[in-house]
C-alpha cells in the first residue's frame, strides 16, 4: 500500500488540532501563541500541497507558496509589534493588553 | 518502503506540533517548531514537491524561526511566571480540539476518498517541479506573484518603522520646526540698564 492522499490529510488535521489547542492552553504567552498559528498555516500548506500532488495539479502548490509568503510577513509584523509592546510596557502578557478598552 | 518512512516523519512531525505547545521553555518551543518544519520538509520530498520543501526549509527555518529565536532571547521576560495558572485552559482547550479534529476527520472520511479525480504527479507537464511550479507561477499567476512580493514589501516596511528608534545623541535638522517657527518666539527684545545684567 502507498501513501494516500488520507494520510497527509490526517496528519495536517492533527497538526491543525494541535496548532488550536496550542493557542487554547497558552492563552498568556504570546509568542507560543504566535507558534501555534504558524503550526495552523504550516498544516494548511500540507493540506494545499498534498492536494495539489494528488490530484496532478499545480496550483495547490502556487497557492501554498503564497500562503507561506503571508506567513513570512506575518511573524515579521507579529514579532515587531511584540518587541515594541515588550519596550512601552516591560513585559509581554498579553491579559494585560486592554488599553485600547472603551 | 515510503509508507514506513512516512509514518516516521508523520510521528516526529506529531510529536514536535506537541513539544512546541507544551514545553515550559520559548526557546525549547522554537526548536521543536524547527524540528516539525524539517521533517515536514521531509514529507513533502518524499511525495515529490520537492521545490516546496526546500522553500519551506529556506523561508521557515532559515527566516521565521530565527527571528522567533532572536525575540525569545531578547525579551527579558520571566517565562515561567507565565506559564503558571494556564493548567486551567487545558480541558476547554482539548474540548475544542476534539471537535475541531472530529468535524474535520468526519468531512474527509465521511464518503470514503474525498478526491477521485486526477492523479499522483507532483510536477504536471514538466521534468521537474521546480519547473512545473515556474512555468504556471511566471504566467498565469503572475499578478498573485507580484502581490506577494509587495506584501513582503510592505511587512518589511511595516516592520522597520514598527522597531525603529532615532537616535537622540545626533541634533538632525528638523525642517517642519525651522519652518514653523515664528518671529515672537525666536525674536526678545530686551531693554538694558546701565549698570545691571540682563
Amino acid at each position: 500500500m502507498n501513501i494516500g492522499m488520507e494520510h497527509f490529510l490526517t496528519l495536517s488535521a492533527a497538526l491543525f488540532t494541535i496548532g488550536v489547542v496550542g493557542i487554547f492552553v497558552n492563552r498568556k504567552n504570546i509568542i507560543v501563541i504566535l507558534m501555534a498559528i504558524e503550526l495552523i498555516l504550516l498544516s494548511v500548506n500540507i493540506n494545499l500541497i498534498a492536494f495539489a500532488v494528488f490530484t496532478g495539479t499545480i496550483t495547490g502548490q502556487i497557492f501554498a507558496m503564497l500562503v507561506l509568503t503571508v506567513a513570512a510577513a506575518e511573524a515579521a509584523v507579529g514579532l515587531a509589534i511584540l518587541v515594541v509592546y515588550f519596550r512601552n510596557r516591560g513585559d509581554i502578557a498579553v491579559e494585560d493588553v486592554n488599553l485600547m478598552k472603551g | 518502503m515510503d509508507l514506513i518512512a512516512f509514518y516516521i516523519l508523520a510521528t516526529i512531525v506529531t510529536v514536535a506540533a506537541l513539544g512546541v505547545i507544551v514545553s515550559r521553555n520559548p526557546v525549547h518551543s522554537v526548536l521543536f517548531l524547527i524540528l516539525a518544519f524539517l521533517t515536514s520538509a521531509g514529507l513533502l520530498v518524499l511525495i515529490g514537491a520537492e521545490f516546496l520543501a526546500m522553500l519551506l526549509i529556506v523561508v521557515y527555518v532559515g527566516a521565521v524561526a530565527v527571528l522567533f529565536l532572536f525575540v525569545v532571547m531578547m525579551l527579558d521576560v520571566d517565562f515561567v511566571e507565565l506559564k503558571q495558572g494556564t493548567l486551567g485552559y487545558w480541558p476547554l482547550g482539548l474540548i475544542a480540539g476534539a471537535l475541531m479534529f472530529g468535524e474535520i476527520a468526519l468531512v474527509t472520511f465521511a464518503r470514503g476518498n474525498v478526491v477521485s479525480a486526477g492523479q499522483f504527479d507532483p510536477s504536471p507537464g514538466a521534468e521537474t517541479n521546480a519547473e512545473a511550479i515556474g512555468l504556471v507561477m511566471y504566467s498565469d499567476y503572475l499578478l498573485l506573484f507580484q502581490l506577494a512580493g509587495i506584501v513582503l514589501l510592505l511587512a518589511m516596511i511595516g516592520a522597520i518603522v514598527l522597531t525603529l528608534r532615532g537616535k537622540t545623541s545626533v541634533k538632525r535638522q528638523n525642517i517642519g520646526k525651522q519652518v514653523a517657527r515664528t518671529r515672537a518666539e525666536a525674536f526678545e527684545l530686551k531693554d538694558v540698564q546701565p549698570g545691571e545684567g540682563i
